[in-house]
């Protein structure tokens, strides 16, 4: 199983800020596709991916227990 | 919390981030205190929202040190974040850097908030008196058209 962590406006559309779901041996590509389609996402196209707190290209294959979280732009300072 | 870079929801003490490079080699620290704005374009806000996705904005503010002791062996980078509600006038963010000429420590400040704004996983939340709005990519330099930054915009 993987943890899925959702920050700002994907949270918000969420309605949660972790989601529980089995990632293993996807591309972070497929995560995102699948995200997308059960929370109708579409910001998702625009987030960054880091996987276990790295930023991840979307060909990253994904393992069991890591953690993927979802970044939209950031807007800190 | 790492000893130089950190993610804070209580109220910041610039002094704190500034002792933190305090040294004897230094002959210039350069602080840089971001500070919430009440009006943007015209628009009042109220207050705002910061969160952040802790231990990695920790990391890559760390990250963000290193990437100036590339650049400028010589310099001591310090960098706070607040997260949580912030009032209007209320710090968000305090950088310091010292270094022994002052040119650098003012390069390696600019450097930092700049990077802030591009790998730094915090978001904020403007509140205004007729609506709310996560607020992305303030630089506007980067569409990010692959869905990620690339490599470059990384390391």
């Amino acid at each position: 199983m993987n943890k899925i962590l959702l920050f700002a406006r994907l949270q918000e559309k969420a309605g949660q800020a972790e989601v529980e779901l089995d990632a293993v041996n996807k591309s972070i590509a497929e995560v995102k596709a699948l995200l997308k389609e059960n929370y109708q996402m579409e910001e998702i196209d625009t987030s960054m991916v880091a996987v276990n707190e790295e930023y991840a290209n979307s060909d990253v294959v994904v393992k069991e227990g890591d953690t993927i979280a979802f970044i939209p732009p950031v807007s800190g300072g | 919390m790492n000893d130089k870079f950190w993610i804070s929801e209580q109220p910041l003490n610039i002094q704190e981030v500034v002792d933190l490079v305090t040294r004897r080699e230094a002959g210039a620290i350069n602080t840089f205190i971001g500070t919430v704005r009440e009006f943007t374009k015209g628009k009042r806000t109220l207050y705002l929202e910061y969160q952040s996705y802790v231990p990695m904005a920790e990391k890559k503010l760390a990250q963000i040190g290193e990437e100036i002791n590339e650049k400028w062996p010589d310099a001591e980078t310090a960098i706070a974040h607040r997260i949580g509600r912030l009032d209007i006038t209320d710090i968000a963010v305090v950088i310091a850097v010292s270094t022994p000429h002052r040119a650098d420590s003012y390069d390696a400040s600019r450097y930092a908030i700049e990077r802030i704004k591009e790998i730094v996983p915090i978001w904020k939340k403007e509140h205004w008196e007729n609506g709310e709005e996560w607020i992305g990519d303030q630089k506007e330099q980067k569409a990010y058209p692959t869905g990620h930054p690339e490599e470059e915009d990384l390391t």
